[in-house]
């Protein structure tokens, strides 16, 4: 976590930062993208739990934008991105990993298609020169728009009922992954059906200038249901349960990566699926993440597991046998779920390791009474998806 | 189409050609579609005045490799009467002149005459390089390896060690004279072994041509010693002038190509490679006639080919902006003067001569194509095509034809058009002073820029190699790392011209490669 004490005189500020400074208990303020951004209001538990029960939200202006239009803007969108975007009709959302030249991640996000050929890409870091780049010899051009839209993730199972209740019509109509474009009170809004949760959930996103409107009725008409403000560490724990990966934390963006070796490919990042190997048109890194899935390239797969026990095991190592002779991976974020009552991970380890339900051993080191304990115990091969609920799709 | 081919090649200039006449060779049906009216690329002879004609582009010839002269039988084809040895004459200030010819004796006593020292150290120093060139000269018929040693198969390795060995039999002393002055600049060689302006001179001019570099730029040495690697058994030993301009040399290749069963079809402009499901499958001509074949090898220069003719989308991001940035500065623009008489001072065995009569003269003329505008003073390789065969040009008349150094293609203010007569008005001035006259006896002149020689020729950059030939440029970097190998990324595309290993020059050598890489694919079947 960044503090963000000496930061000040350079952070910047997102049209939601008074509601949510007169709301913060706590010193939750930190970094993100430059932007101040909450950590927490008060405790990450409560935050979490108004998630999984009511309703909560969080501000995401912070995250980078890019407008992607022109005469070629679909086909070059589906040369830069893995996922088959022929099958994303506008108005849909999809959520996708985009790769170098050999196949490795440079980040992943959620690419939003507005029409035929008008795009918005969402990314956690900058992309603009990979963007231009790989945009040689294709008619498009390519705008960063972060400050042209403020954003709040509006996430938790009253959260479609708050939004009816606000007089968004048609919402309940909205599939996931779907967006839709409305005008409440006289407010152009922008609704996309995703977030970072697992639940069911909404961005809303609407002009800087009427962010203190949105924030403002939003918590007016939601106060009856359970609506809470929520920072990025309830947020984390929530993403670990729905199998979200994070840049930075369960992988390193290849163009950040200091040694190639640690740069990793959708398949290792356990988000094979986002490959669109069978897509018509070439994208970039296909030929080499073909090579890959065929001759059985990849290193290591990020999956669940579920660990024995409630130790929280971030950054331990897996290994094969009991005695640790064998080392087989590492554990990248890791929690004790609080809903599901689960001690659940993310861990790489080699493709003969993934199927759900296979055994490995773990080595937790924890503090106890001034000192550092080991504990050696069984973990299992799980969906990384631990928590899907229903509701999130419904 | 009703006849079907195994491969297209894409450009008729030589190297086409010579891959065509491979191919064609090892049982394959090539088709090659040039661009042009006429076979050769940059190697082929025009009329640029009524009557008048002259090697468009390239027009001394010196590295045609004798692997692929034995190989084509290019003998047969009568190659060898076709050329007539040529010696180079510095032309100096105030009328004087030294000549370098294959009679020692006679060069030792001409550079004599200016310098006692480097008329010794003249013959001596030359050797030593031609020793170290024709040591590097080896890799000009190889395929470059893959810089991970493993990844090579047996003949590779064996190339590698058989290098190396030759590489350590050249001795202690050369060996390291060789690390020495590979990445240096000629300035500093030049000053290393001679004293004499006009010999320095000299040496800055062959280690620049072609390049956009100055004599005290590094890199320039290594420019050299690849011109020196053709003057020994890698080449044609020495310097010639082909009887009918360089278009008889295409010519010869085209007989041959034919002869081993090559279709070849004329003013037919590729406008981009077909690819189908990321293979390249054939060609769409312009006007949209579609031809289809499994292997497509492009003559064309790596830009053009792989930014111009394959569609956006087909290639990954860092490669294209590798070749995007490939350093295709091109600086050297092309004259041809028809001329009513041989000029004063002018001699029926004159051969080549050159005007670059200190290092500090070629330096000045590229810090003007530094700043992207036309050498003020340029150094210039002039031949009378019209001396060893007369039917250049017509009775009693002569054709010059002239290579100006520098003459940018990225220019800072000057408009294309006006570097033409820049070019033109710089080069008689500088004419007039070595050989007073010959601007009254110019009765047409064409002058090609970089600029037309990239229209015409489809030369990206009007870049002479298809790209610089640097030590960045080169071997197993040639066109970018791990792509040297010929084949480009997309499967069945491949490279066969001067863009890829080992580089340009009227050489054959990078379309003799390329064929022996496409056909050990197929025999392996991928
Ligand atoms: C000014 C100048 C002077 C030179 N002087 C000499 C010299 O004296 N001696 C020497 O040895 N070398 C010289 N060179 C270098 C030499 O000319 C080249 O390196 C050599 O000719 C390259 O041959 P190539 O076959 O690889 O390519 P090229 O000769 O460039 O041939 C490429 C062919 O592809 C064709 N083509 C391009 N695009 C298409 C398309 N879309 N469809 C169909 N066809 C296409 C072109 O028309 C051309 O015929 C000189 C170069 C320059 C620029």
């Amino acid at each position: 976590m960044t503090h963000v004490q000496h930061l000040k005189p350079f952070l910047r500020k997102t049209p939601f930062f008074e509601p949510i400074d007169r709301l913060m208990h706590g010193n939750g303020w930190i970094r993100w993208m430059g932007y101040y951004s909450p950590a927490f209001f008060d405790s990450e538990q409560s935050e979490y739990f108004a998630t999984r029960h009511g309703a909560s939200v969080y501000d995401v202006s912070p995250l980078i934008k890019y407008a992607i239009r022109g005469k070629d803007a679909a086909r070059f969108a589906n040369y830069l991105v893995t996922r088959d975007l022929t099958k994303v009709k506008p108005m849909q959302a999809a959520y996708t990993a985009w790769c170098d030249d050999d196949g490795k991640m440079i980040e992943e996000g959620t690419i939003f298609r507005l029409g035929e050929n008008d795009f918005i890409l969402n990314a956690a870091l900058h992309q603009l020169h990979w963007l231009d780049e790989s945009a040689y010899g294709f008619d498009v051009e390519i705008e960063e728009i972060s400050d042209q839209l403020a954003g709040l993730s509006l996430q938790g199972p009253t959260s479609r009922e708050i939004l009816q209740q606000m007089g968004v019509q048609g919402i309940e109509k909205l599939p996931h992954f779907g967006i839709m474009e409305t005008t409440v009170d006289g407010h152009w809004l922008r609704i996309d059906r995703a977030g970072f949760t697992g639940d069911l959930g909404y961005e809303l996103w609407v002009k800087p200038q009427d962010g203190i409107w949105l924030w403002e009725t939003l918590f007016r008409i939601g106060d009856p249901y359970k609506i809470a403000p929520m920072g990025s560490q309830a947020l984390d724990w929530l993403r670990i349960e729905a199998g979200f990966i994070l840049v930075d934390a369960d992988y390193t963006g290849s163009h950040h990566a200091l040694r190639p070796t640690s740069r990793v490919s959708p398949f290792e990042a356990g988000i094979g699926w986002c490959v669109g190997l069978k897509k018509d048109a070439y994208f970039v890194g296909k030929r080499a993440l073909r090579a890959e899935k065929e001759k059985g390239l990849s290193r290591h797969i990020l999956i669940g597991i579920e660990v024995e026990g409630r130790k929280p095991a971030p950054g331990s190592f897996l290994y094969a046998d009991r005695a640790g002779k064998q080392e087989i991976g590492i554990t990248t974020s890791a929690m004790w779920s609080p809903g599901l009552k689960k001690n659940i991970a993310f861990a790489k380890v080699p493709p003969s390791f993934v199927k759900p339900g296979t055994q490995m051993w773990i080595e937790i080191w924890y503090p106890k009474e001034h000192k550092i304990e080991r504990s050696m115990v069984k973990c299992w091969a799980a969906n990384r998806m631990f928590y899907d609920p229903p509701r999130k799709k419904a | 189409m009703s006849k079907s081919f195994d491969a297209i090649i894409i450009g008729g200039g030589h190297n086409g050609l010579v891959t065509a006449s491979y191919l064609a060779k090892a049982g394959l049906k090539p088709l090659v579609v040039e661009a042009g009216d006429q076979l050769g690329g940059c190697a082929v002879t025009r009329e640029f005045a009524p009557g008048f004609r002259s090697s468009a582009v390239a027009h001394l010839l010196h590295a045609l490799h004798p692997r692929v002269v034995a190989d084509l039988g290019l003998e047969g084809q009568g190659l060898r009467g076709l050329c007539k040895p040529v010696g180079t004459g510095l032309l100096l200030p105030e009328g004087r002149r030294i000549d370098i010819t294959h009679d020692a004796a006679a060069t030792a006593a001409s550079i004599g005459a200016v310098s006692k020292a480097d008329a010794e150290a003249y013959p001596r120093v030359m050797a030593r390089l031609g020793k170290l060139a024709t040591a590097l000269g080896t890799f000009l018929t190889r395929t470059p390896p893959n810089p991970a040693i493993a990844q090579n198969d047996f003949q590779t390795k064996l190339a590698l060690g058989m290098f190396a060995l030759q590489l350590r039999m050249l001795g202690k002393k050369d060996m390291l004279e060789l690390t020495r002055i590979l990445t240096m600049n000629v300035a500093d060689l030049a000053n290393d072994h001679f004293e004499s302006d006009a010999i320095k001179g000299l040496l800055s001019f062959e280690a620049t041509l072609g390049v956009y570099l100055g004599p005290r730029s590094p890199n320039t040495v290594f420019n050299l010693l690849y011109r020196l690697s053709s003057f020994g058994k890698h080449g044609m030993g020495g310097l010639y002038q082909p009887l009918g301009g360089m278009g008889a040399v295409a010519e010869a290749l085209a007989k041959a190509a034919r002869a081993a069963g090559a279709d070849i079809r004329l003013q037919a402009p590729v406008e981009r490679i077909l690819i189908e499901k990321e293979q390249a499958v054939g060609v769409v001509l312009q006007g949209g006639e579609e031809i289809r074949a499994p292997i497509v090898a492009s003559s064309a220069d790596p830009q053009r080919t792989l930014l111009k003719l394959v569609p956006p989308g087909e290639l990954d991001t860092e490669f294209l902006k590798r070749i995007r940035h490939l350093r295709m500065n091109g600086c050297v623009a092309k004259l041809h003067l028809a001329l009513d008489g041989l000029p004063t001072g002018v001699t029926q065995s004159d051969g080549r001569l050159v005007i670059a009569p200190s290092i500090n003269y070629v330096e000045r003329a590229f810090d003007c194509a530094k700043y992207g505008r036309v050498a003020d003073h340029p150094a210039l390789e002039v031949t009378f095509p019209s001396l060893a065969d007369p039917g250049l040009a017509p009775a009693g008349k002569h054709v010059a034809s002239i290579l100006f150094q520098y003459a940018p293609y990225k220019l800072r203010e000057t408009p294309p058009a006006v570097v033409r007569e820049q070019v033109l008005d710089r080069t008689l001035a500088t004419l007039e002073q070595a050989m007073p006259g010959l601007a009254a006896k110019v009765t047409a002149a064409e002058v090609l820029t970089p600029h037309d020689l990239e229209n015409r020729f489809g030369l990206s950059g009007g870049q002479w190699h298809q790209g610089e030939v640097t030590l960045d440029q080169m071997f197993f970097l040639r066109p970018a790392a791990q792509f040297q190998q010929y084949r480009m990324p997309i499967p069945g595309l491949w490279l066969c011209g001067a863009g890829a290993h080992p580089g340009g020059n009227v050489s054959g050598a990078a379309g003799a490669n390329a064929a022996r890489e496409i056909i050990k694919a197929r025999k392996n079947g991928r």
